[in-house]
């Protein structure tokens, strides 16, 4: 008897143990944007590549009173006659807003392809090609300097797209569908900024066309989306199919203008060959330094050597070199150095619980969506709380987007110019309890992005500035925790970065939106 | 077949423990039996998906495991087991960290529920529940260095054993519910992206199959088994693995149990195991050995059971 109960608590167990496994994910419950303001003059903001909000015309729209629209108010009705489950959950999720949606959608398309290349059977590495992206090793590999260039010209872009977009909505005040027809349904916030042309289809058309540029192999996924939002747009009201198609051209069209700037700001040939790889070695060991050395095996060239010579956003190559550059590193034959890997070392030795845990917090290693996107990943989740417009929403992400690619750039340089060893190849004791980065040390580029992103993310949310600062410089200590940086790195790392965020604060009190 | 032959010739009839939750053999009533066990695992090969390779910023990855483990008799069909293992990992190559420190302490509830004689030997059914959790805050999300899963599993097992004479055979299956996990990161990809920092764990069944020479408390048996987890994902092309990846594999093994001649409470215990396929994990091969002494703490009980049976 007494075994038939314990059978039975047995069982009873199983049950309470069988609860569901689901996991709430915190961007599914981000809610409908409802701007507090519609920023209405925001067609005069300053743009970044666009000589001005009218470079790319966009055509008056029909009137609301003609059988054109009229048509297309039926084709709203239409769809929400039927409108099924899954058409409901997806305008509740493009409802978030449509900057949001998309910068998740370039981290989730980073994520997938940060993974360096596997070598070949000589030995030697393969390098991604964008002419042929599905082939194995598929382009791009989307290492932290490539993210935070593919994240900058999308958000930049955004920006200049709805700044066009914004002037001709203030000249053509053409109402919402809701607005226009009252039989409307709206399944999301009424606003009453006029729609045409619709500010989701500029995003979906300045945004596509740059993946196609920076995510070639992805635009089945890419134009799934697309098409996906577009229509989640229809079946919520908030735009008839004119405003989308207007919307889409202007996008497309302001997206050349960032094309052309991405074609010819370097990036290409940021991958350097044999000869530079050779030369910028020497150099060190001519300084009288230990030049950095590939940790891995095979031996991998550096990750994007020249990617310090790409062109910035937000100062010009000239103030990089003389106001933004960081000082040489401590010398490695001085007794700061001695005493700095000493200090990693004793990191690396007995890490406890809590620094692993902060060293992986901030990690964001293979297959992530590199520190770059944790920091967009971390404003999205702030903004969804400041109740910005859309402009609004890719005006902040721009300004942060752009200093994180800059301050990629400047840690780069830096990078390369002093190819510094990293402290394992210094001291072999060392094993690190984060994946070791194949390029040199100083200076540390996680806390180049966090010092860039936390000064400007402070600037757009003031209370949380204090909160910025202490979490980059966690991020910044993250990296000595794990064992790949000497503190050096770290501390000239946020400075450098903090500087790369004056200029986008700078950028920011002169732009209009303030 | 031959060389276990050979062993057995040295096995001699003792009463002794060295009980697993996974064997037929249950402690008598009040008998505890109680030790230490090393082992030693490592590989150099791993499956990356279904496609093996080896990995020179590893090398080769051992581990090794330091446990306790017991085996107490509620009575002589109903036992209950423990394990508290010490896990350290270490890659031979590269700068990962190999990690360190208490893992998952088990408990397992042991039920002989039905005993039969079935031609000329005697079948036996047991029903067998587990219960593991993680004994310390151990990294889960730093694969393959980590020491553990970090998930707490609820184990039901059913397992058929007959025997003929000295010989036996033992075949079981189990199906183990797997908790989600806390990582320490914010957000992660496995085939898509999710923000959150607990981590779905696919459930997984395991089948194992034993058989051998059993005879008074010592053994020799050739063991095949198998766990298959029954969701997860594969790691994609040069990639980490991942806790909630779908990890598989195939060992086969050989342990032994051996009681002291001079003083029988005592005994030895060895095994051995290859790994013969696999996914999403590394092809160890490993061996361990241990020690286990029984107390018993009721003599004359177990003198009268003994008088019973025969």
């Amino acid at each position: 008897m007494k075994k038939i109960n314990l059978l039975y608590i047995m069982l009873a167990a199983v049950l309470l143990y069988s609860c569901s496994k689901d996991i709430t994910e915190r961007n599914m419950d981000f809610p409908a944007l409802q701007p507090a303001s519609t920023d209405i003059n925001a067609g005069t903001w300053k743009p970044i590549l666009l000589t001005g909000p009218t470079e790319f015309p966009v055509a008056a729209p029909i009137a609301t009173t003609t059988p054109d629209y009229i048509a297309q108010v039926n084709e709203i009705k239409s769809f929400q006659a039927k409108m099924t489950r899954d058409e409901k959950n997806s305008v509740k999720y493009w409802s978030a807003g449509a900057v949001l949606r998309w910068n998740e959608i370039m981290r989730e398309l980073v994520a997938l392809h940060n993974l360096p290349p596997y070598q070949n059977a000589d030995g030697t590495y393969p390098f991604p090609s964008a002419n042929n992206p599905l082939a194995y090793p598929q382009f791009p590999f989307a290492n932290p300097p490539y993210a935070a260039r593919a994240y900058a010209y999308v958000a930049a872009a955004q920006y200049d797209a709805l700044v066009a977009a914004w002037h001709y909505k203030k000249l053509y005040n053409r109402p919402a569908p809701y607005n226009a027809d009252p039989t409307v349904n709206v399944l999301i916030p009424k606003s009453d900024l006029p729609s045409y042309p619709s500010e989701d289809a500029v995003v979906i058309g300045v945004t596509t066309e740059l993946l196609k540029l920076l995510f070639p192999g992805d635009q089945e996924f890419i134009q799934l989306k697309a098409e996906e939002h577009k229509r989640a747009r229809i079946i919520a009201g908030a735009n008839v199919r004119s405003d989308l198609e207007a919307g889409e051209t202007l996008g497309k069209s302001v997206a050349q203008k960032f094309v052309t700037r991405a074609r010819g700001d370097r990036a290409g040939a940021a991958i350097g060959n044999q000869t530079i790889w050779t030369q910028m070695e020497n150099d060190a060991i001519a300084r009288g330094e230990i030049p950095w050395i590939s940790q891995e095996s095979p031996k991998r060239p550096p990750m994007l050597p020249l990617f310090g010579k790409v062109k910035t956003f937000l100062f010009d190559s000239l103030t990089m070199v003389t106001t933004i550059r960081p000082a040489a590193p401590p010398s490695t034959s001085s007794q700061q150095f001695k005493d700095e890997v000493a200090e990693v070392y004793s990191f690396s030795k007995n890490p406890t619980r809590e620094q692993i845990r902060i060293a992986h917090f901030w990690a964001d290693g293979l297959a992530t969506y590199t520190p770059p996107g944790h920091w967009n990943a971390i404003a999205t989740e702030d903004f969804v709380k400041q109740n910005f417009s859309e402009v609004r929403w890719a005006r902040n992400m721009g300004l942060l987007n752009m200093a994180l690619m800059d301050a990629a750039i400047a840690c780069w340089d830096a990078k390369y110019l002093y190819f510094n060893p990293r402290p394992s190849q210094i001291d072999p004791r060392i094993k690190t309890t984060t994946g070791l980065p194949n390029f040199p040390s100083y200076i540390s580029g996680h806390s180049t992005f966090s010092g860039a992103a936390a000064t400007i993310l402070g600037h757009i949310i003031k209370p949380k500035a204090a909160e910025y600062t202490a979490m980059a410089k966690e991020a910044s200590e993250s990296r000595i925790y794990g064992a790949i940086h000497y503190r050096s790195d770290c501390t000239r790392g946020l400075e450098t970065g903090n500087k790369v965020g004056e200029y986008a604060i700078a950028r920011a009190l002169t732009d209009g939106a303030e | 077949m031959k060389k276990l032959l050979l062993l057995t010739v040295f096995l001699i009839s003792i009463k002794a423990g060295a009980q697993t939750d996974i064997d037929a053999i249950m402690m008598e009533k009040n008998a505890f039996c109680i030790g230490p066990m090393y082992a030693h695992s490592s590989w150099k090969n791993y499956w990356e998906g279904t496609l093996k390779r080896d990995n020179a910023n590893l090398g080769k990855v051992s581990t090794t495991m330091s446990s306790v483990m017991g085996n107490y008799g509620i009575t002589n069909k109903l036992n209950v087991l423990f394990g508290v293992p010490y896990v350290k990992t270490k890659a031979s190559a590269g700068q990962l960290k190999g990690l360190k420190g208490i893992q998952d302490i088990s408990l397992w509830v042991k039920w002989k529920a039905y005993t039969k004689k079935m031609g000329q030997g005697r079948l036996s059914l047991f029903a067998i529940g587990g219960y593991s959790l993680p004994a310390s805050n151990y990294t889960a999300d730093f694969l393959p260095m980590s020491i553990g899963l970090e998930s707490k599993n609820l184990s039901l097992r059913a397992m058929a054993d007959y025997q003929r004479g000295a010989w036996f055979a033992t075949l079981s299956g189990t199906y183990v519910r797997r908790s989600n996990i806390e990582i320490d990161r914010t957000a992660y990809y496995t085939t898509e992206m999710h923000y959150s920092n607990e981590v779905k764990m696919p459930d997984a069944a395991s089948f194992n199959f034993r058989a051998g020479y059993r005879d008074k408390g010592a053994y020799a048996e050739l063991v095949l088994d198998n766990w298959t987890t029954l969701d997860g994902f594969d790691i994609t092309r040069n990639n980490m693995p991942f806790p909630s990846n779908r990890m598989n594999a195939t060992r086969i093994g050989l342990n032994l149990k051996y009681p002291m001649r001079f003083h029988p409470p005592l005994s030895l215990v060895a095994n051995g195991f290859t790994t013969i396929a696999g996914r999403n994990m590394g092809q160890a091969t490993g061996f361990g050995a241990g020690i286990f002494y029984v107390f018993n703490f009721a003599k004359k009980e177990k003198a009268d059971t003994n008088k019973s049976k025969k």
